[in-house]
């Protein structure tokens, strides 16, 4: 009788990505989808097409910046069980043209509350932070922006 | 393309049902709409069904199996918060298309006390999940942003959002179909708890259960069986979904598509918002209707907070002008997704046509009404009726 067939990796725990455009290696960065006709990014690696021309088979990878700048944020006082809040979302603009939603840290929510201004084009950095640990035992990494100072 | 006119129109009181099936709350809101425009299930030739979270339990069929199986098409529809738009969408296209003379459209939806909507991620297993991790996906954070977006643009306060809610919870109280009827000053917007900022409790709408429909005719169905009763044309009929933009992949653009909607709506219908008499536009959020204010071109861009400070989107009778969601609006009338699109349009209907229903708040001399629903993802419809 043969051997089973081992179905699972004998791969050692260790850090995965929370999402497929944010790369761990060689240090934490994001990677957009770029049309070659149009110039669009996209966050999703793998696409049919282009949404914005039409534009098929035109993709390249391309590297994110990992500084951008706030364009809108919210400070979210009610969320799912188990969250804890306030938390701060925001919306990033980065160079190459393609906007990212996450969390902003090293903020305090209530003076963020009162003075919004404070956010608007506020020049932020990636952090790349463990949020939470999958069920392999992996550690999840999530990116995050925090403000930068100078 | 023929002319469409609204014969009948039904709407249950928005709330909770926990003991009715959403057929019920549907058949209930049917029946009301056929008694109205004077016909009978007979008459009905194609029926469009919206609903939203029973999507794939064929909704209207199981509402004909209450009133009338009489083996019509049927159409089940689910387009996010525009589904009972949409659904009132596909029964004029068929009468203006000429292949039929009477349909109906029922939006029904049974949400229960059902909390937040949104957000997600992560598939089967949790660790993976987005929320607060990375940002949020919720409805409150994205329109919480649509009216900081405001703010930064064009200064925008805090102050103007929260009149929008004071306004609309004075408007409700003359609505016996709103889910909520209560008054809020501006002391009690504000100091209410924040959800996401900038919008507090009040400036959320709630969930709940609902229902509305309407029988739209063929002209030569309303000259049988309108008997002289005046009734409204559906002067535009006109649904977007979202074009691309930049920022839109990550943060919903409600703005763009609205604007896109509102310009095709007058165009087809040969008027200008100067001519619209009242609105009821999609104010999910306080912000939102802000926002939609500009959209829909009943102020010029960055001029809703004046607009708000100068009385915009009050009743006349309150001593408002440009009157908006004179029925409560989302905020307080509530928001059942599948009904909502269907019951802005009885409520447009019932200014039109003076009816006993809109009485207490009825707006003087009403001409053109405007109906405007989003739904996240994106789609927006906008409506315009004339007598």
């Amino acid at each position: 009788m043969a051997e089973p067939q081992k179905s699972e990796t004998t791969e050692q725990p260790g850090k995965r990505p929370i999402l497929p455009f944010l790369k761990l290696e060689p240090s934490p960065h994001l990677v957009g989808s770029k049309c070659g006709n149009c110039g669009a990014v996209f966050l999703d690696l793998k696409r049919v097409a282009c949404s914005k021309c039409g534009a098929t088979n035109q993709f390249t990878q391309i590297p994110l910046s990992n500084k951008g700048n706030v364009w809108v944020f919210s400070v979210i006082h009610q969320s799912f069980p188990g969250i804890k809040t306030p938390y701060i979302t925001a919306i990033v603009d980065l160079p190459e043209g393609v906007s990212v939603k996450s969390t902003l840290v090293d903020i305090d929510p209530d003076e963020l509350q009162k003075n919004p201004k404070m956010a608007f084009g506020m020049q932020v950095e990636m952090v790349a932070n463990v949020v939470s640990k999958d069920r392999q035992g992996n550690e999840v990494v999530a990116f995050q922006y925090r403000p930068i100072r100078n | 393309m023929r002319n469409v006119y609204v014969l009948g129109t039904g709407m249950i009181k928005f709330g909770r049902y926990p003991d009715k099936s959403v057929p019920e709350l549907g058949s209930d809101a049917a029946l009301m709409a056929i008694k109205d425009a004077g016909v009978s299930i007979q008459d009905v030739e194609l029926f469009a069904s919206g609903n939203l979270f029973q999507a794939n339990a064929m909704i209207g069929q199981r509402i004909l199996q209450q009133i009338g199986q009489t083996g019509i098409p049927v159409i089940n529809v689910s387009n996010a918060c525009a589904t009972g738009s949409t659904a009132f969408r596909e029964a004029y296209m068929a009468v203006a298309s000429g292949m039929y003379d009477v349909t109906m459209a029922v939006g029904v939806e049974q949400m229960g006390k059902q909390g937040l909507l949104g957000g997600g991620g992560g598939g089967s297993d949790p660790a993976y999940a987005t929320e607060g991790r990375l940002g949020s996906g919720l409805m409150p954070a994205v329109f919480g942003q649509a009216g900081v977006e405001h703010m930064r643009k064009y200064g925008t306060t805090l102050e103007h959002f929260a009149k929008i809610s004071v306004k609309s919870h004075k408007h409700a109280t003359k609505n016996p179909y709103s889910q909520y009827r209560n008054e809020v000053t501006l002391e009690d917007v504000l100091n209410a708890r924040m959800v996401a900022f900038p919008n507090t409790l009040y400036m959320c709408c709630p969930t709940g259960d609902g229902a509305a429909a309407a029988i739209l005719v063929s002209e030569d169905k309303l000259k049988q069986f309108a008997n002289g009763r005046k009734r409204p044309r559906v002067a535009a009929s006109i649904l977007t979904s979202d074009p691309y933009t930049e920022r839109d992949l990550t943060l919903p653009d409600v703005s763009t598509l609205t604007r896109r909607a509102a310009k095709k709506a007058y165009e087809t219908a040969g008027i200008g918002p100067q001519d619209v008499s009242l609105t009821e536009l999609h104010d999910c959020f306080a912000t939102a209707e802000l926002v939609h204010y500009e959209n829909l071109g009943l102020c010029g861009d960055g001029e809703a907070g004046k607009f708000i400070d100068e009385g915009g989107g009050m009743h006349p009778g309150l001593g408002g002008k440009s009157p908006v969601n004179v029925s409560g609006g989302l905020l307080s009338k509530g928001h059942p997704l599948g009904a909502t699109g269907v019951a802005n349009i009885c409520e447009v209907v019932w200014h039109l046509t003076e009816d006993d229903r809109a009485k207490e708040r009825q707006v003087p001399n009403a001409k053109v009404g405007m109906a405007h629903v989003i739904g996240l993802g994106s789609a927006c419809t906008i409506h315009l009726l004339t007598v």
